[in-house]
């Protein structure tokens, strides 16, 4: 893929057939992946700041030990729909946003291959996040047993509890739709020539990603349907005096869980993995090894998904073969950072907004890869499974991971959605913001979680009482950082410098032989890939 | 930065430090005691508790317990090896950090296109690649050899001086000694006005209760756990040992402390709004002592079976009442009795405990499932139950003026 | 792999349909929550969202049956449609996968690990089936080789049919398609039926424990992809009558062939796992 070049960029560029609803109805009937991709990059947006908001209030309630705020049974909802929200209402669909953009985009494809499925995919999710958002005023409040939901916690409560199944399963019809969109897009519709070894890396993540979506969602389903029916139907699954068992509910669970985990940080290595080279002016170190990494960390999360249980009391050979198989992990990821910082090593290094963010991405990703480590150790996992210690662990590969990857990555490509530069200043300024209101946010969460502090808990003991502040510190600033990220988006949307076709001189994928803004129809005539 | 030298120097002056900091050795380790009393101690871990030693000298000002910045001193052998494992692969991870963080920081520092780097082109390097594969597989094997022969030790409940059935309540334990015919809740004893902000928090906030498990030090001490209602976890971090109470099935763990003193943890699985208030307390004593202490405890059961035919006044009744439901009903129901609305029923002007007394008995008997509302016949004795059942009716809107006594407790058990 | 033709590849003008859809779904959920949570007005609500869905199924169909037929998905969108629907096919599979899983944990490791708990469940042993140790229900479970008998015989016998209809299809035999097709809907309403008979005459409920919870689910859930797949056969037929398929093209046909394939594939290792074993 380093050396995809175009020799045909003639004829994009006429907007004759261009047949765009005006108003309202470009939106709600777009069959556009390019508005498409915009409406899933706004709503992950809105979610982000909906979810970031009752991650204020958890920080708030946090701050110093005894009851403020919010009673304990408000703040289970919190934790619980901040957890729901972040990963189904945020991550997900901003990534499925950069996949609806850049896909076709860096394949040299009209459109996706079903663009009426990618509409519905994408307004399935206000539809479910209304759902989801509306239980906060139902009787009883949200669901608040943790948004893994096991039983037999979720048999307690009332009606939000059916609500968010439903929500969640409207979220894995619009999960599977999309992921088969776009690996039928990318199987079908690359531009002659383009061999798949010659795809940019970010579309090979997401194939795999698309591929663990429509393996693990339908997995999801069947947890949560038998939850409904443990709770409405009469059925025992998950009760023990019926012959169920509550721990199956985690082992099914789990089961799409992990994969889930990597369906939230693989397109996130794919944006990083272009955005390095483009700014090192050097092609991506070791390509072929960075596309059977992948592979190998998407096969191996089919493997690992009981080391969220090691607490559960499963037998000696159970936990010895779930902490081998999460140990492999950290092969294939390690070879991923390494080719990372290969790439970089005597490259010829500038740093715009979008590279501060994947250099960063780099540094702290690899923090939260090596707690990842010490938490697949059995022993040690006993010791910190549900303390702050994992807290820390996932906001590492999640916030520094996956979000700071798509900042990174909306930084990079704004200039092409939109045709206008960002606002260079303010972009770094947000980083510097971001980065370091993060680590004081979470660092010493590694430090509670250690010192035996519990997670989801609304009050805490006083020997953890400074650390706690500290990360409540840190996390308002952090809060406060991302309205800046909003303000430059929404200025970058309505104007500004043009950007011109090409406005990274290192970058080499297809997205920027067009126009900028590109044409209606992304590619009419494919490009032909040598 | 203008070379190497001068990074280098920076990383020490600006970077050591954090390091230092982050090694956490230093601080609250002080070298826990319990190594001293082992033998055959491996050489690595001698050398990093030594360095660690040196880490708290240097930086005395961090030693403060607040700041804890690592694994609590173990009081097990368990926890002891654990807090090995974890020293060890933390310095295999700053061992790394420094392979993957110093060339690229070489790499921004030096090839940066302000300072005219020329890019290379190379994109690909079998041997290199290759290297950098099976280094850490092999450093993964030496992670996993120690770790799996603890794993192995943690799971070997065998041959254990003592057992102790854990029964996890929402929210609260109970404790069982099997063989012997003690049995009894241990409910967190931290008053409602301290978590609310209304007294001052003492020593212990959130982390006492009104019974401790009592368990002789030295001894091998088993604990078979299950639950009544959801899943908890029975975690004390100082002993190693994390547990899953799961309803309907037995799990098993075990634990050996030598040194007596109190040992503090709490519920580590989300199991409902009293999860953060569910702490667990052991007091480890001597043998000697222990035993003594069992005598006591079934004096006091003896005690109790001798009370079972009294009666009582009301004004005895309704302070016990009180306490009942502050330890067992407040978190649902609330202190003032409203509970919250569609989560939580109101008992204040409620039909149930304004209605029949029969009913109102029966209800906490036998729970509501699948509410919260638990079963309260096996955690509550007659006496507990006809109390709360008289503070309820008493108490908020209800004055229906009932007097309920143990024995008509006793009339509605099945 | 790719089969780039100089047509472009269609990409279909705006549509309504699917916002259509997600009012449905969203109605339908809603409706159905209320309905689980004994509100009177949860049926009437959940009637709308399905009266919504089958206008929008109607609709959209019908725009992709008429984009069809005015042969705009003659090149690259083919190939689409055939990834599609495989890749549809593959999560459906996961699906009963994650159910299967948990018939064979409960089987091999739920169940037994109950037994050992003598303290909690005094004098349970580990058998199949079990209604679970504070159950008291006995369990008599269906006789493999009665009705599940007939209806494997019955689902394997339309596969043939099927295939059978999709040679007459492939040799321009317009008269066999139909026939075959028409067999193949009456052996799936058969098989319904036989099902149906089935679930009146037992003596046990999905409440009834571990055993009822995992063979209804099973059971219930491949039911409703046969009822599904019995539809689409009849939409299929409707379409044949109206000649809309052609020998070298009709990718409809063959998109509810496999997926009638997959059911019944489903069916038997439900047989083995299920009523055998």
């Amino acid at each position: 893929m380093n050396t995809t070049t175009v020799n045909d960029t003639a004829g994009h560029h006429d907007h004759d057939h261009d047949h765009a609803p005006a108003g309202l109805m470009r939106w709600l009937t777009s069959t556009n992946h390019k508005d498409i991709g915009t409406l899933y990059l706004w709503f992950s947006l809105f979610m982000f700041f909906f979810a970031g908001a009752l991650a204020m209030l958890i920080r708030a309630e946090l701050f110093q030990p005894g009851l403020q705020y919010v009673q304990p049974a408000v703040f289970n909802q919190l934790t619980t729909m901040h957890g729901l929200i972040m990963i189904f209402g945020a991550i997900m669909p901003s990534l499925v946003g950069f996949a609806n953009w850049q896909v076709p985009l860096m394949i040299g494809a009209p459109d996706m291959a079903f663009p009426r499925l990618n509409n519905w995919s994408f307004w399935l999710l206000p539809a479910a996040g209304t759902l989801l958002i509306a239980t906060f005023f139902v009787p009883g409040g949200a669901i608040s047993g943790g948004w893994t939901m096991y039983p037999p916690l979720y048999m307690q409560g009332g009606i939000a509890y059916d609500i968010s199944i439903l929500a969640v399963h409207i979220l894995g019809v619009s999960s599977i739709m999309g992921a088969i969109n776009i690996i039928v897009t990318i199987l079908n519709m690359r531009a002659p020539g383009m061999t798949l070894m010659k795809m940019p890396l970010f579309v090979w993540t997401w194939l795999i990603t698309a591929f663990l979506l429509v393996a693990v969602m339908p997995v999801l389903a069947c947890a949560i349907t038998m939850l409904l029916t443990d709770r409405n139907f009469g059925t025992h699954f998950f009760d023990a005096a019926g012959g169920g068992d509550p721990v199956m509910f985690q082992h099914v669970f789990w089961f799409f869980g992990h994969p889930e985990v990597y369906i939230m940080i693989l397109p996130a290595f794919g944006i990083v993995s272009t955005i390095l080279p483009t700014f090192a002016r050097k092609p991506l170190f070791g390509y072929v090894s960075m596309v059977y990494a992948v592979a190998s960390i998407a096969f191996l999360s089919f493997i690992v998904w009981a080391h969220h249980m090691f607490t559960t009391g499963m037998p000696l050979g159970g936990q010895l073969f779930f902490m081998y198989t999460t140990m492999l992990i950290a092969i294939p990821t390690g070879i991923k950072v390494f080719n990372w910082v290969a790439t970089l090593w005597r490259g010829s290094i500038s740093f715009e907004t979008p590279m501060l963010f994947s250099l960063a991405f780099v540094i702290l990703f690899t923090i939260g890869g090596f707690s990842g480590l010490v938490l697949a150790l059995v022993p040690v996992d006993i010791q910190l499974q549900d303390t702050y210690y994992v807290v820390a662990h996932f906001h590492y590969v999640l916030f520094s991971g996956s979000a700071m990857a798509i900042m990174a990555g909306v930084y990079y490509w704004l200039p092409k959605w939109t045709g206008h530069m960002y606002d260079e200043k303010l972009g770094k300024l947000h980083f510097w913001l971001t980065a370091i209101a993060f680590n004081i946010t979470f660092f010493p969460m590694h430090f509670l979680g250690l010192a035996g502090m519990p997670r989801r808990i609304p009050d805490y003991a006083l020997q953890f009482a400074d650390f706690n502040a500290i990360a409540s510190v840190g996390g308002l600033l952090l809060g406060a950082s991302q309205l800046l990220f909003l303000y430059i988006v929404v200025k970058c949307a309505r104007g500004g410098a043009p950007a011109g076709d090409q406005p990274w001189e290192g970058a080499d994928t297809l997205e920027w032989t067009l126009s900028s803004p590109p044409p209606y129809h992304s590619f009419v005539t494919p490009p032909l890939v040598k | 930065m203008q070379n190497v030298d001068e990074f280098l120097l920076h990383m020490w002056q600006n970077v050591a430090p954090l390091v230092i900091l982050k090694s956490m050795g230093g601080i609250n380790l002080s070298i826990p005691k319990y190594r001293d009393q082992r033998a055959g101690h491996s050489c690595w871990a001698r050398t990093t508790s030594s360095l660690f030693a040196l880490f708290a000298r240097l930086v005395p000002a961090l030693a403060r317990a607040d700041f804890a910045l690592n694994l609590p001193t173990p009081a097990s052998g368990l926890a002891q090896d654990i807090y090995d494992l974890h020293t060890l692969i933390l310095w295999i991870c700053f061992a790394i950090v420094l392979v993957v963080y110093l060339p690229m920081a070489i790499a921004i520092l030096k090839h940066r296109k302000s300072a005219d780097h020329q890019p290379a082109k190379f994109h690909d390097n079998l041997t290199v690649e290759i290297i950098w594969t099976v280094i850490p597989i092999l450093i993964l094997l030496g992670m996993a050899w120690p770790a799996t022969k603890l794993v192995a030790s943690m799971k070997d409940t065998s041959k254990s001086d003592l057992t102790i059935k854990v029964t996890g309540y929402q929210w609260k334990w109970e404790y069982e000694y099997l063989g012997d015919d003690i049995r009894f809740m241990s409910n967190s004893s931290t008053p409602k006005e301290q978590i609310d902000g209304e007294q001052p928090k003492g020593e212990h906030y959130l982390l006492e209760v009104d019974r401790p498990l009592v368990v002789p030090a030295g001894q091998k001490v088993r604990l078979v756990l299950t639950s009544s209602d959801v899943i908890h976890a029975w975690w004390v971090p100082a002993f190693g040992v994390k547990q899953d109470a799961i309803p309907g099935f037995i799990r098993d763990t075990w634990f050996k402390v030598d040194q007596p003193g109190t040992y503090r943890g709490q519920c580590a699985e989300l199991c409902g709004v009293g999860h953060g208030f569910m702490p667990v307390v052991v007091e480890v004593v001597s043998p000697e002592k222990f035993a003594v202490w069992k005598q006591e405890q079934k004096a006091l059961v003896a005690a109790a079976a001798a009370n079972a035919g009294k009666t009582y006044q009301m004004a005895e009744l309704q302070s016990l009442g009180e306490k009942v439901y502050t330890a067992n009903c407040a978190a649902c129901h609330q202190a003032n009795g409203v509970g919250i609305p569609g989560a939580f029923p109101a008992l204040s002007g409620s039909k149930i405990a304004t209605g029949e007394v029969a009913g109102h008995i029966d209800i906490i008997l036998n729970g509501k499932p699948p509410t919260a509302m638990a079963a309260f016949g096996k955690q509550l004795s007659d006496l507990d139950i006809a109390a709360v059942v008289t503070y309820e009716r008493n108490k908020w809107d209800n004055k229906t003026g009932d007097l309920v006594q143990p024995a008509d407790v006793a009339a509605r058990r099945k | 792999m790719q089969t780039h033709t100089n047509n472009a590849y269609y990409v279909p003008p705006p549509s309504i349909w699917p916002l259509v859809g997600s009012i449905a779904l969203l109605t339908l959920a809603t409706g159905f929550a209320l309905l689980l949570n004994k509100t009177a007005a949860g049926p009437y609500v959940m009637a709308l969202g399905a009266g919504i869905l089958l206008f929008m199924l109607f609709g959209w169909f019908g725009n992709v049956i008429s984009e069809s037929l005015a042969g705009k998905y003659a090149g690259q969108e083919d190939a689409s449609f055939r990834w599609g629907m495989m890749w549809f096919i593959f999560s459906e599979v996961m699906f009963f996968a994650g159910f299967f899983g948990a018939l064979f944990y409960v089987r091999n490791i739920g169940v037994p690990m109950l037994a050992d708990a003598q303290s909690l469940w005094p004098g349970f042993a580990a058998a199949w089936p079990t209604a679970g140790p504070g159950l008291k229900t006995e369990i008599m479970p269906v006789h493999a080789w009665g009705i599940p008998a007939l209806n494997t015989l019955i689902l394997l016998t339309s596969g043939v049919t099927l295939t059978w209809a999709h040679w007459g299809l492939q040799k321009g035999k317009q008269s066999q398609l139909k026939l075959g097709l028409a067999m193949t809907i009456a052996l799936g309403i058969l098989f319904i039926g036989l099902q149906w008979y089935e679930y009146v005459v037992l003596d046990f409920t999905l409440r009834d424990g571990i055993f009822g919870a995992t063979f209804f689910m099973l059971t219930g859930f491949h039911g409703f992809h046969v009822i599904l797949g019995t539809v689409m056969l009849i939409v299929i037929l409707f379409r044949s009558l109206a000649g809309h398929f052609k020998p070298e093209r009709h990718f409809a046909f063959e998109a509810v062939a496999w997926y009638w394939h997959f059911v019944d594939v489903v069916w038997l290792l439900l047989f083995v796992f299920v009523y055998i074993l």
